[in-house]
């Protein structure tokens, strides 16, 4: 006997309007969940997965519709029932966590009210209600749940509001509970607990989940079966293991493929990409939706739409050629460049750029607060420094520090190729500023959107390399060709661009000074997977052809690591590791470093345990005293080093050639623990 | 909180300080010979000396800004030189009766303005809105006193349902005469303010309708009706308040021309009397209080959207 399942869609399409015309965002997606199944949707932004999720739960846009096909909740079609109806089965019946919980929550009602507002919708009295969003805030692991109650959204830490906004969810006891993107944009430490956390309640309360995500190693971890999504067609679909291990549709294999896993590096391997670009909304197919950009694509895949087809098992593909799938030629661009004498004499690893006890200072309501401490690093010619840590550790200020964004304390001082450096951009020379540029995380907002993309450039040459007009424009479109920017586009404004193409010409800005060091900030946070993989490689390319350097911050370990040749690991404004990048994540492991790494998702599916950082990380303006990891660090328990730990700030010593940490314990003694 | 506005208040201070500099500097200058007018031309300069010396404009500024002030701050208005009475017994009649106004035509303007407001924002793009907008913003464009006489003129003498003046003539008027009496003059004022008011309020609420935590309460199951009514209007009102707040020295202080179209005995009617006669002590109080109204006002706006706002309040507190 089979059980009903708790939501089914069956070939379900949804169309948006805009402007009067009618564009297809679902194309005939089914997929079923059974009751205590959690089910993952994958793809990249666009391709439909919120809205399925949002369809679910009967809320769509103003402008969005379901043209066909039908939704049934434990049976039932809930397609055409009234709002009265649909708002008793959110009620009661089916509840969603968002990717925003900051924004989720309402910035003027404290959030016991909201939470206990579930409650009382299912007809408890306001006093017991208040009692049970104090049991819920509880059964969701958060400390002091009384005192939380009384807070508002923006009192809460990202991680914290995650789990108001899971227990709010969890307070009508739902049968199936929508997850769209619940971790993006928590760090990865909070992103780990969130999901434990959801792993748990899972385990306790038995229910149904559709899990909407980007990331694959968080689908692989908390999902038994995955659909892929691609152009509103459901592409694959199967059980995890499966799926991961033997992905059957191109798409998958090219998303699988672009991801910068661990073990790879620059050095020695490039990134697959995913070539072209994802169709625009509501583009009509006559064929397979993937085979523009499929390397395995021929005549039947452009005039006939494929059959789902059975691979084994649950595990279906909708594609002619999934045997091949698996083999399918890698799509990389191959570029050659000619060694370019660019008059540097330096070899590769000669030290290019010094900075030396950079400290700073935060005013903040009369109380000084620091916020880097002492930090020292180095950084050689055609090198890759990544910076890693959880948000708040400093990394972005350290950037801003070496550009002379923001000066440093007294003492502090940055060494450019030997050139002491002025400690604020506006007494630095053109040269200089030149020299050091940087590439933000949002493209959006860092081009001038009124400006053509010919001009952004243009202009920063001119600018720093006093280049005249037609040379400045010239010299431009050479950079944003380089850049692959087609010469079409050069006349375009940022808003008629892709976010890879704005990043690109984001990137092109950067180089239009000839910079030594260009500071990347997060620059490929913001972009899918197979666009992250062409900057990447875009940025390698340039590293290699102009020996130019790079200073990266990213919160994502696989691409540190994957791009950087150092590595410093940051703690509350302290450096607390320092070293080779293989080195670094190869152990032995500073504690920090070792609970970072353990806390990202394995897109393996490798099992391993995750050590856990207990607690928040504290403020910069109250660090703790002796080394400000102690009160989290998941090795100074039985290390029998407490006392040192608790009273004395450890120094940042050389523990093997090039690997410096900054801990009590000695490194054998880390190793050993950590076997 | 406090520290909040201890400094709100200092910085008012501050305000009101370089205003009755200002206002007293210029209406120095303001040419025209109040001594002439009042002692006639033929009077002789010795005369004129002796006025001028009995009313201490022979002093140098700083003393003539240094006794005003001192007088403004024990009390002491000064003297009217037009009326020869206390400037204070002719202006506290007159801020009452502005305050009568003020207060009648705000009950009238905020709750129709926000009402309006957030219809428009339900029916976003929809007829409602388009005829509230525009018919909002048309309103608006027309001066108070030319509506004033278009009411005068429609409801005053074609229909006769209300007075041509805002004034009562009996004796003692009661509340209901009072306010009957105030209400043409608080229609021109709605008109003028509506289009503005209703505009932020639409804008708050469809902020707040479009924002994640409304998608919230609506996935939590909450009705549309209620959801908007607990988790929109809080938030979406918060920017509206404080455009009320700040149009009430506007409407309290100094609204000339609708006191003169109506013959309303009110602050703004004294003021221009005062300018016409060169009445340098009474003009230099009436203007220096109207700033002081104003700036009142915006300090309680301020710490109104505080108040209202946790996230503010926070970081007022911390």
């Amino acid at each position: 006997m089979t059980t009903t399942p708790t939501l089914e869609l069956r070939n379900l399409e949804v169309a948006y309007t805009v402007r009067g015309i009618d564009r297809q965002v679902l194309r005939g997606v089914s997929f079923s969940i059974a009751p205590g199944e959690a089910y993952g949707l994958v793809g990249e932004s666009g391709c439909g997965k919120s809205t399925a999720a949002f369809a679910a739960m009967r809320y769509l846009p103003r402008n969005g519709k379901i043209t066909k096909g039908s939704i049934l909740f434990e049976g039932k079609d809930i397609v055409d029932i009234n709002d009265d109806e649909v708002a008793k089965l959110r009620r009661s019946a089916i509840s969603m966590v968002y990717q925003n919980p900051a924004t989720a929550l309402n910035p003027t009602i404290r959030v016991g009210k909201q939470i206990a507002e579930v409650f009382e919708l299912n007809g408890v009295s306001s006093s017991d209600a208040m009692m049970m969003a104090e049991q819920a805030l509880t059964k969701v692991q958060i400390a002091d749940p009384a005192r939380v109650l009384r807070r508002y959204a923006h009192q809460l830490s990202g991680g914290m509001a995650q789990r108001v906004v899971i227990a709010m969810a969890l307070a009508s006891n739902p049968r199936l509970l929508v997850m769209d993107e619940p971790t993006t944009g928590l760090d990865a430490t909070v992103e780990a607990e969130v999901l434990d956390l959801v792993r748990e309640l899972r385990r306790d309360t038995g229910t149904a989940v559709l899990f909407i995500s980007h990331n694959l190693g968080v689908i692989r971890n908390m999902c038994d079966r995955v659909g892929v999504l691609y152009a509103g067609a459901l592409v694959e679909q199967g059980a995890t293991s499966e799926l991961f291990s033997s992905p059957s549709h191109p798409y998958t294999v090219g998303l699988l493929r672009c991801i910068p896993r661990g073990g790879l590096h620059k050095s020695t391997d490039r990134l697959d990409t995913i070539p072209g670009t994802p169709p625009a909304l509501g583009t009509n197919f006559d064929g397979c939706v993937f085979a523009a950009r499929c390397s395995l694509a021929d005549d039947k895949c452009r005039t006939a739409l494929p059959e789902m087809v059975t691979i084994i098992g649950s595990h279906v593909a909708r594609c002619f050629h999934s045997d091949k799938a698996g083999s399918m030629p890698r799509s990389i661009e191959q570029i050659e460049y000619a060694p370019q004498s660019t008059g540097h004499k330096a070899q590769v690893g000669d030290t290019l750029l010094n900075i030396s006890h950079l400290s700073k200072v935060f005013n903040q309501d009369g109380s000084k607060v620091r916020v880097i401490n002492d930090v020292s690093l180095t950084l050689g010619f055609g090198e890759t420094l990544g910076l890693v840590g959880e948000s708040g550790s400093g990394k972005t200020t350290i950037a801003k520090l070496v550009l002379g964004l923001t000066p440093p304390e007294e003492g502090g001082v940055v060494t450019l190729d030997g050139k002491g450096l002025a400690k604020t951009l506006s007494h630095r020379d053109v040269a200089d500023v030149g020299a050091m540029q940087i590439v933000f995380q949002n493209p959006d907002q860092a081009l001038n959107r009124r400006h053509s993309v010919t001009r952004i450039v243009s202009r920063a040459v001119e600018r720093l390399r006093k280049f005249s007009l037609t040379a400045a424009i010239a010299r431009a479109q050479e950079l944003l060709s380089g850049m692959r920017v087609d010469a079409s586009l050069h006349s375009v404004r940022p808003v008629q661009l892709s976010g890879g193409l704005k990043q690109r010409v984001a990137i092109a800005r950067a180089f239009a000074g000839a910079p030594q060091i260009v500071v990347c900030d997060e620059p490929t946070s913001a972009l899918d997977v197979s666009v992250q993989a062409a900057i990447l490689n875009l940025l390698v390319d340039l590293q290699k052809k102009d020996q130019t350097s790079f200073i990266f911050i990213s919160h994502d370990l696989g691409v540190v690591r994957y791009i950087s040749d150092k590595i410093a690991v940051l703690y509350l404004g302290r450096v607390v590791e320092f070293g080779t990048s293989q080195r670094v994540f190869s152990g032995p492991f500073h504690p920090y470093t070792e609970a970072l790494l353990s806390s990202v998702p394995n897109i393996d599916g490798s099992t391993r345990k995750r050590i856990p950082l207990t607690g928040v990380v504290p403020s910069p303006s109250n660090p703790p005293s002796g080394c400000v990891l102690n009160p989290r660090c998941p090795r100074k328990a039985g290390s029998g080093y407490e006392t040192l730990c608790e009273t004395e700030e450890p120094n940042l010593t050389e523990v093997e050639p090039g690997h410096f940490m900054r801990c009590h314990v000695p490194v054998a003694k880390l190793k050993q623990l950590q076997n | 909180m406090l520290r909040f506005i201890v400094k709100r208040i200092g910085l008012s201070v501050l305000t009101l300080v370089i205003v009755s500099l200002i206002v007293f500097l210029m209406t120095s200058i303001m040419p025209g010979d109040i001594a002439k007018q009042i002692l006639g031309r033929d009077a002789t300069p010795e005369a004129f000396e002796i006025w001028n010396k009995e009313k201490g404009f022979d002093k140098p500024l700083v003393v003539q800004y240094g006794r005003w002030m001192g007088g403004v701050l024990t009390g002491d208005l000064g003297t009217s030189l037009q009326y020869e009475m206390p400037v204070s017994e002719i202006l506290a009649p007159a801020a009452s009766k502005s305050a009568q106004l003020a207060i009648v035509a705000l009950l009238l303007i905020a709750p129709i303005s926000i009402l309006g407001g957030i219809a428009a924002a339900m029916n976003r793009g929809k007829k409602v809105d388009r005829a509230l907008t525009v018919g909002g913003l048309s309103a608006a464009v027309i001066p108070e006193f030319v509506w004033a006489v278009v009411l005068i003129l429609v409801f005053g003498v074609a229909i006769r349902a209300f007075p041509v003046s805002a004034f009562p003539d009996e004796e003692n008027p009661n509340l209901v005469s009072s306010v009957y009496h105030l209400i043409l003059p608080s229609i021109a004022l709605l008109f003028v303010l509506f289009g503005y008011i209703s505009r932020i309020t639409r804008a708050g609420v469809i902020e707040a309708l479009d924002s994640d935590y409304m998608r919230t309460a609506v996935l939590k199951g909450l009705s549309r009706k209620t959801a908007v009514f607990k988790h929109v209007l809080r938030n979406a009102l918060l920017p509206t308040i404080a455009v009320i707040a700040t149009q009430v020295p506007y409407l309290a202080g100094g609204l000339i021309a609708i006191e003169r179209v109506f013959n309303y005995p009110g602050f703004g009617n004294i003021l221009l009397d005062a300018v016409i006669a060169r009445d340098f002590p009474l003009l230099q109080t009436a203007v220096f209080l109207t700033g002081v109204v104003i700036i009142v006002f915006q300090l309680i706006a301020d710490i109104l959207f505080a108040v209202l706002n946790p996230r503010i309040r926070q970081k007022v507190t911390e």
